[in-house]
């Protein structure tokens, strides 16, 4: 499977889509699968602080509940609101109108800890 | 031959992966006072001496003549149809369900239970039942720093002793602090929690504030105003309510509560040395996933037939392990079985007509003992069932009435020293004229 290739990725199978100091976060379509049916997520705060590969939110599907673990450190900027009333966005379309959160980025060499397309289509292969 | 399930070898290796050095060691938090020390245990007897003894153990029980004791239990008439319900084998037998949907009556009766205590309270969505009305409050105080993020509770000190007790040990491990909000104890004062005074001990720190309504000492306590005060501070509001109070008094989800924890043993369950009880907790849809225990919700199935499941059981901890909403509560089924066969049997106007009563047998009492100048309430203020009233002397005289088979309610200031020499009275609709004149006459003599 192809993954967008303007995107870091993370083991823990969220994606990171940088523009400078700013950044995008969500789960991929991989995890979207696994998890099957999402009906819930608790978003993280506005203002929050994420610390890379911590747990900062939960999903919870038909079938599982999964911690959210960050793929960047930073504060939340912006949360999408409207995962808290279409959790399905997430499956629908993981890479776009399913993002989670907006980043301020407090370290962008994390991403050099981030895996890209290729490797993260080796990863889940 | 001893029973041994680990051998010492066992034994020592889990206590090194541990890290604790000896078996002792772990029960370090159990005060030695309480612990059995050696077992004395006397030779076998025969099944007649054991009834014997037994017989004798149960004649050193006293059963007052007369009773105005509360304090959080209280006396009611139990119809004789909540025992048959709650006697009947299906319920009776059955443990809280682990493959829960094939028991579709038992999941229907906690639904019912549900639907009731939402009714009761005003509020959206409430739990299968805790342990008791205790441990549903802290609970909710803990359920309020998951909701909030903080990590402090505000308790009013008008709040049920034991409650705020159990409320301290639940915050200690997580490492929540609790602050008591003082009350105005003092003769002819309020009794109450005043709005200010919690507002100005509320912060962005605080996750909730707990009230009661009516107070441990009976008095009604500006609600409104205390929800305000924590919302200000970005605080939820808690409310420890009396059950059969809510007939007459404003629903909690009315005046802003956003969790809702009572005792419901007033509503069928008698009142018994320790318990069974069952502890109730209401609260708001949107704070739902961070409501502990069992919740039961009605669906349909495949062919459109109503149907009962467990529900959002990944709050759960055989769903999120360490992470759930609470590894240590309980529900009290078949006691919620009996407060749901009693609100049924009584029904709205039985439960109204059960607070009137109440609330005149208690307005009865103090005015007979006012009216006889053997003692006047302790506050102003509007109160429900329960009255404190001042008497010279009360610990020597409750006391002396005990051993006359009179009960003169709760002596206050075992809790509270603020409260020397004040009677917590209770009535409920058992509370007879007679009852009322047999006190008044027991504190004649004991004056």
């Amino acid at each position: 499977m192809a993954y967008p290739d303007d995107l870091r990725y993370s083991k823990e199978h969220e994606w990171v889509r940088a523009d400078g100091d700013a950044a995008t976060i969500g789960i991929t379509s991989f995890a979207a699968d696994e998890l099957g049916d999402i009906v819930f997520i608790e978003l993280p705060e506005v203002g929050g602080q994420l610390s890379q590969f911590g747990a900062f939110g939960v999903v919870e599907s038909v079938k599982a509940v999964s911690d959210l673990y960050a793929p960047v450190s930073g504060t939340v900027a912006e949360v999408n609101e409207a995962l808290r009333d279409a959790p399905e966005l997430l499956n629908s379309d993981p890479f776009g109108a399913g993002w989670i959160a907006r980043v301020e980025l407090g370290d962008t060499s994390e991403l050099d800890a981030l895996m890209d397309a290729d490797a993260y289509a080796a990863e889940t292969a | 031959m001893t029973y041994s399930p680990h051998t010492a070898a066992d034994r020592a290796a889990m206590l090194e992966a541990i890290g604790v050095a000896t078996l002792d060691a772990l029960f370090d938090d159990i005060p030695t006072v309480v612990r059995a020390g050696e077992w004395s245990v006397p030779p076998p007897l025969a099944e007649q001496s054991v009834r014997a003894e037994l017989d004798r153990l149960a004649r050193r029980n006293v059963i007052p003549e007369v009773s105005f004791l509360g304090a959080g239990v209280y006396r009611h008439l139990v119809p004789a149809v909540v025992g048959e319900v709650i006697g009947r084998p299906e319920f009776a037998t059955a443990y809280t369900p682990y493959q829960p949907e094939v028991s579709q009556g038992t999941l229907q009766s906690i639904y019912e239970f549900q639907s009731l205590i939402c009714e009761l309270t005003g509020m959206e969505v409430a739990s299968a039942s805790h342990y008791d009305g205790a441990t549903a409050t802290a609970e909710a105080a803990l359920m309020a720093c998951r909701l909030t993020r903080r990590h402090r509770v505000a308790v009013s000190a008008a709040v049920n002793p034991d409650y705020r007790r159990v409320l301290e040990t639940y915050c200690s491990g997580p490492g929540v602090e609790v602050v008591t909000v003082p009350v105005d104890f003092a003769e002819g004062g309020t009794g109450t929690t005043d709005p200010a005074t919690a507002a100005g001990l509320l912060d962005d720190g605080v996750a909730c504030l707990i009230a009661a309504q009516p107070s441990f000492y009976g008095q009604l306590e500006p609600m409104t105003e205390l929800g305000e005060a924590a919302h200000a501070a970005g605080a939820l509001f808690v409310a420890v309510v009396e059950p059969t109070s809510l007939a007459l008094l404003t629903a909690p989800g009315e005046y802003g509560a956003d969790i809702v924890t009572a005792e419901g043993q007033p509503l069928g369950i008698p009142a018994s040395f320790g318990g069974p009880y069952v502890g109730l907790m209401a609260a708001r849809m949107s704070s739902v996933r961070q409501m502990p225990g069992r919740l039961v919700g009605a669906t349909r199935d495949a062919r459109g037939r109503l149907g009962y499941v467990l529900t959002l059981q990944a709050r759960e901890q055989h769903i999120r392990r360490e992470k759930a909403a609470s590894n240590i509560c309980t529900n009290q089924a078949l006691m919620a079985l009996a407060a749901t066969a009693y609100l049924t049997a009584v029904g709205p106007a039985g439960l109204r007509e059960v607070a009137e009563l109440s609330m005149t047998q208690a307005r009865h009492a103090a005015a007979a003992i006012e009216g006889a100048g053997l003692g006047e309430r302790r506050f102003g203020g509007p109160y429900f069932a329960e009255v404190a009233i001042s008497v010279p002397d009360a610990a020597r005289r409750h006391a002396l009435m005990a051993e006359r088979g009179i009960v003169a309610g709760y002596l206050a200031e075992r809790d509270e020293p603020a409260l020397r020499d004040t009677l917590l009275l209770a009535a409920t609709e058992l509370t007879t004229d007679e009852d009322v004149e047999r006190l008044v006459h027991a504190l004649e003599e004991t004056r």
